[in-house]
């Protein structure tokens, strides 16, 4: 565990090394948990982020980063109780995707890239088991571990200028779902008629780093059903 | 009672200091991208710091209001007028029901922050009543400014520095322009070569030393694909030694993060929340007002200094702050 600046308002406290999907993801969230049980004067966000979590501070309140080091360094030294499923929601969140043509402009180069057929791209795509390292880049946007590895594929070379929202695509080793429609370079293999990001909701992200993460593969006429 | 605005200028939105608690669902701060302009306007008009108020760029605004209000601004080299009276940075200024507030595009700078007393009646979405342009939420309708568009106003506060008469009505006849203003500094921020004091990033070490050495030699220009995410810059490109893949991580206004062309990137304060480059330096807070202004063409360089130095500025104005809030009130008796 490192603790570096970031910035004279700001720092990151480095849990891991590198990246482990479960066993860094887990060691950030408990960290998490205990710098929102401590409250720490002067703090007023923490963002975690696969192997780190960004601790920001009120301008006015930087009594020094030494003293502040030593608080965190001690909040996480604390016992905390181990996270509980999110209240109204199963331990694994589904995601319905509509894998077909129309939605899914790239499906034919991953394919190709990983030398598969459409179809088996499709079905290994759903039925990995994936969980979220962190959400950002935009609002509600999920980064997804869990990717089978022949699925990876670079970025296309030139990025998108529009990107529709709820689609599902594949960047390098990770997919995603662009929560609205935005510029992007990844692979884009199907949609989700659900609603990423709402600010009428709390918190309006429907993702949140550590949450468990499936794709159930839905017809056309699913998709339209769920999306009127 | 409403403002009412004949014309938008360039870009105008309606910002306050900021939204916080939402970065976990990859929601920006936002807010006035020199939060402290914005908090020194509030001052002046007698509002809460939090209050929130316009930010304008570039181009000109044209607003009336349907009640007469106390208004301030801070920024760039901007014109502005109530009526035909000068309305310079960092004063006070009374307009009448049947004035017009005009901003004129600044000769030095790109933006300024007006505060109205009373501040605007925007929703408060996710904590924040500031518009987030790219998520189209918060604000007036989730977007800029247009002309037409009609912006409720609080209620007034009585303005601590007008004394009512009997009947309650101001002795002070609009157009009235204060003598006194917040501090030069604070209120005027506009200028034509840029320089930004940084603290060394977590990754200065894996920059080639002609890298660290350019960076705070070189002058640097922002090129025009530069928005209230960040200005991006261009100047000698800054090398990488090792060329490790990065996870992301958090990143925060003021970043300077180096893409692998090598042409920095300075985040502002609509930037994303994480972010995957190597991050050489960071521009310190009591800069950020210099590095709102910048536009593209200007020029910037960079100063290095250490981060209890930049602690100890960011300390000083803070204080400063609270005493200039003291200040304004005992002058207000």
């Amino acid at each position: 565990m490192r603790i570096d600046p970031l910035g004279d308002s700001a720092l990151i406290v480095r849990i891991d090394d590198e990246f482990r999907p479960d066993a860094s993801l887990n060691a950030v969230l408990v960290a998490l948990r205990c710098l929102e049980a401590a409250e720490l004067p002067g703090v007023i966000e923490l963002a975690p982020a696969y192997t780190t979590i960004g601790v920001f501070l009120e301008p006015s309140r930087i009594a020094g980063f030494d003293e502040l080091k030593t608080k965190i360094e001690r909040a996480l030294q604390t016992s905390v109780e181990p996270a509980r499923p999110r209240a109204g929601t199963r331990s694994v969140l589904e995601i319905p995707v509509c894998y077909e043509s129309e939605f899914a402009p790239d499906l034919d180069e991953v394919a190709r890239h990983s030398g598969l057929s459409p179809e088996e791209v499709v079905r290994r795509h759903s039925e990995a088991a994936y969980r979220v390292s962190c959400v950002g880049f935009t609002p509600g946007f999920p980064f997804l571990s869990g990717l089978p590895s022949e699925l990876a594929t670079p970025r296309r070379a030139t990025p998108r200028t529009e990107i529709p929202a709820g689609a599902v695509a594949i960047g390098g080793t990770q997919t995603g779902i662009y929560p609205r429609k935005s510029p992007g370079g990844w692979n884009i293999i199907g949609r989700t008629p659900l609603r990423l990001f709402d600010v009428q909701r709390e918190p309006p992200a429907l993702f949140r780093a550590g949450d468990r993460v499936r794709f159930r593969k839905i017809s056309r006429e699913e998709f339209e059903r769920a999306s009127a | 009672m409403n403002l009412l605005v004949s014309s938008a200028g360039f870009l105008t939105s309606v910002q306050d200091l900021g939204r916080t608690g939402y970065r976990q669902s990859g929601v920006s701060f936002g807010g006035a991208l020199d939060a402290h302009a914005m908090r020194v306007a509030n001052a002046v008009v007698g509002n809460e710091d939090n209050a929130a108020g316009l930010e304008a760029t570039f181009g000109k605004l044209r607003l009336r209001f349907e009640d007469e209000r106390i208004v301030s601004w801070c920024g760039g080299a901007f014109t502005a007028r109530i009526g035909d009276e000068d309305l310079p940075p960092g004063h006070a200024g009374l307009v009448g029901k049947d004035d017009e507030l005009l901003m004129v595009a600044p000769s030095a700078g790109s933006r300024a922050w007006l505060a109205i007393s009373g501040g605007i009646d925007a929703p408060v979405v996710l904590g924040s009543r500031s518009t987030d342009l790219r998520g189209n939420f918060g604000g007036h309708q989730g977007r800029a400014l247009r002309a037409g568009d009609v912006l409720p106003l609080f209620k007034e506060r009585r303005f601590p520095n007008r004394r009512p008469d009997k009947n309650g009505d101001l002795e002070i006849a609009a157009p009235w322009i204060s003598k006194w203003s917040a501090p030069a500094p604070w209120a005027s921020t506009g200028q034509r070569d840029h320089f930004l004091r940084i603290v060394r990033g977590t990754h200065w070490d894996s920059f080639a030393p002609d890298a660290q050495a350019a960076l705070v030699t070189a002058q640097f220009i922002v090129t025009p694909d530069s928005d209230r995410m960040g200005a991006r810059l261009d100047g000698p490109a800054l090398e990488r030694i090792d060329a490790a893949d990065l996870l992301s991580e958090a990143v925060a206004p003021g970043t300077l993060q180096v893409p692998p062309n090598g042409k920095p990137i300075l985040l502002l304060g609509d930037c994303q929340t994480i972010g995957g480059y190597p991050k050489i330096a960071h521009v310190i807070t009591v800069d950020l007002p210099i590095a709102a202004q910048l536009w593209p063409g200007d020029a910037v360089r960079f100063h290095e200094i250490s981060l209890t130095e930049a602690q100890e500025l960011l300390r000083e104005r803070e204080e400063d702050f609270a005493r200039f809030r003291v200040g304004l009130t005992l002058h207000a008796r």
